[in-house]
């Protein structure tokens, strides 16, 4: 097996769930290193999509944030923060979007906060906000979203709902008025997690290679089925290299090897 | 006009005020520097997603309430840190949206409407949770009455929607952006992404243009096309080049990682942001003495290359 770190395996995890034709929405970090990894190994066809209006970015180098000039560079055009956000509220544009997103805090339906923890009005921690998280969250058809598997992480509630995903299950979501589709993966350090097609509850998917199930489940706040988990592969050495070589030679997201 | 005289003449204290740029870019700085430079105060400040002007108004004491959708710097700081501290310790009362709301909310300004309507956060804590509280509300007549409003789609099922959440426009008092290019009456061309730049200065009342170059009338007008705000939405030009930096200007510098990461720095340590504060901004008469300070090696680095509009290559660790 070839070597690799725990954020190299989530990047080519999440690049794995990227298809050609998709739209992606990259938020910062290791969103955007996942989407450049789909493009150069196995979604060549898939469309890097900033919320600042960069549309089908080519990205020569890791962009540090959405802003970043880099982001700018060959794209098919450049619009402004509305335009970009009126695509994925568009059904015909916004059902061919798939979003990233990170967060604080996940609950069992894929509802996430990146705003506090505590008290809104007096928190103990804040975090950055919203930025486009709850409009991609509220419009796209299908969001991965990137967590650290840690008990204050996974919790039965959250503090703050800053994203919505499938809200309370079945189809409470559609029935407050936001859009077809949710969350529909969660990618972890240790495991992935999908949503149950009649319940929205997440489920174990798989642990990674050498993370037991009681670990994972160890980790969390809130029961999850295990009946359907099965391994996840490992990244092959080609996506290794692509990954490094190709998409962040300076290490800015993978961090130390 | 000069950056002080604009400063003073259209930034008051308790002034409602919107910067431009986004995160790690096209922030307008020197004006940020300038408003900290004069002790301006009370300040309720209004941005999208913003990072490093956002975090030094607030570090430099100017800032009461601010509407905001993400307060973060990319890599260089995941949440931005004065802000952070500002809200844990309960001196700066936040009033949080989403990006497209916040981008939104400007564009009803800019167009001179009370609200316009989206479809993004119903059920979520955006929608229920209020920074600003009802009385307070009604007590200021710069602050709609209700955060947002959540109603039924008034035609029907029309274009399969049930629900709507209505932003209120914001009017800053002024807003402060940072352009490449203008012409001395103030017409305006933002070269890359303009984010919501526009819409911002569009809504404001007063509006004041920073850029890195002033050219002649004429040669803009060569092309119209490319330019995106009269001149008469503009109340003060300043010629300012790097103006944006420490953050970047898309084909004239980079954002300045040496910079930002020490910011970051200083900014965790109240004593140490103290003298930051006290060395590059209060001892410094204006922005090219601020600039004086920083290695020339340094600012050699984050020289755009032409093809890419950034410093390619640039070590960014």
């Amino acid at each position: 097996m070839a070597d690799f770190t725990l954020r190299e395996m989530m990047t080519v995890v999440a690049s794995r769930e990227i298809h050609d034709g998709d739209i992606v929405f990259c938020g910062t970090g290791i969103s955007m290193l996942a989407a450049m990894a789909a493009k150069h190994i196995s979604a060549p066809e898939s469309i890097i999509f900033f919320e600042t209006g960069a549309i089908d970015a080519q990205l020569e180098e890791v962009p540090m944030a959405v802003s970043d000039s880099r982001v700018m560079l060959g794209a098919a055009m450049h619009g402004s923060l509305s335009e970009a956000f009126a695509f994925m509220q568009n059904p015909n544009t916004g059902s061919k979007v798939v979003g990233i997103l990170g967060a604080a805090q996940c609950d069992l339906y894929g509802n996430l906060n990146s705003t506090v923890i505590g008290d809104y009005a007096n928190p103990d921690i804040r975090f950055p906000g919203s930025g486009g998280a709850c409009d991609v969250s509220s419009f796209v058809r299908r969001t991965i979203v990137f967590m650290q598997l840690e008990k204050r992480r996974f919790v039965p509630r959250l503090d703050y709902m800053t994203s919505p995903g499938w809200l309370k299950g079945y189809t409470s979501r559609t029935a407050a008025g936001l859009s077809q589709g949710g969350p529909s993966v969660v990618i972890t350090d240790k495991a992935v997690f999908r949503f149950d097609e009649i319940t929205r509850k997440m489920y174990l998917d798989g642990c990674f290679p050498d993370v037991s199930r009681q670990e994972v489940l160890d980790n969390m706040g809130f029961k999850v089925d295990v009946t359907r988990e099965k391994p996840v592969a490992p990244p092959h050495a080609c996506e290794l290299e692509i990954l490094r070589s190709r998409c962040d030679p300076q290490r800015l997201i993978l961090g130390p090897s | 006009m000069s950056l002080d005289h604009a400063i003073s003449r259209f930034v008051h204290d308790g002034c409602h005020l919107s910067i431009g740029g986004f995160t790690v870019n096209r922030n307008p700085m020197a004006a940020v520097y300038e408003i900290i430079r004069q002790k301006k105060r009370g300040i309720h400040l209004y941005a999208h997603s913003n990072g490093q002007g956002v975090d030094e108004l607030i570090g430099g004491g100017c800032v009461d309430r601010l509407e905001i959708a993400y307060a973060g710097n990319g890599r260089f700081a995941p949440t931005c840190v004065r802000f952070r501290k500002a809200v844990e310790s309960g001196e700066l009362v936040v009033e949080d949206y989403s990006n497209f709301q916040m981008s939104l909310r400007f564009t009803a300004g800019a167009m001179g409407l009370p609200f316009l309507p989206v479809k993004s956060g119903i059920e979520s804590d955006i929608a229920n949770q209020w920074g600003f509280k009802p009385a307070a509300r009604r007590s200021d007549e710069k602050i709609p009455d209700l955060k947002l409003c959540i109603i039924d789609n008034p035609f029907g099922r029309w274009a399969d929607t049930t629900r709507l959440v209505l932003v209120p426009a914001i009017e800053p008092d002024v807003s402060i952006i940072h352009a490449q290019t203008a012409d001395s009456s103030g017409t305006v061309r933002i070269d890359g992404l303009a984010f919501t730049d526009i819409e911002q200065a569009k809504a404001a009342r007063h509006v004041i243009v920073t850029c890195e170059t002033i050219v002649d009338t004429r040669q803009l007008r060569k092309q119209p096309e490319r330019n995106q705000l009269p001149f008469f939405c503009v109340d003060a030009v300043v010629h300012l080049p790097m103006g944006a930096y420490p953050t970047a200007c898309y084909g004239h510098y980079d954002y300045d990682p040496g910079y930002l990461n020490d910011y970051r720095n200083y900014a965790q340590n109240d004593e140490h942001h103290r003298n930051y504060l006290d060395r590059y901004i209060f001892k410094t008469k204006d922005h090219a003495a601020f600039i004086s300070l920083q290695p020339l090696h340094r600012l050699n680095k984050i020289k755009a290359d032409p093809d890419t509009g950034y410093a390619t290559g640039l070590n960014r660790l």
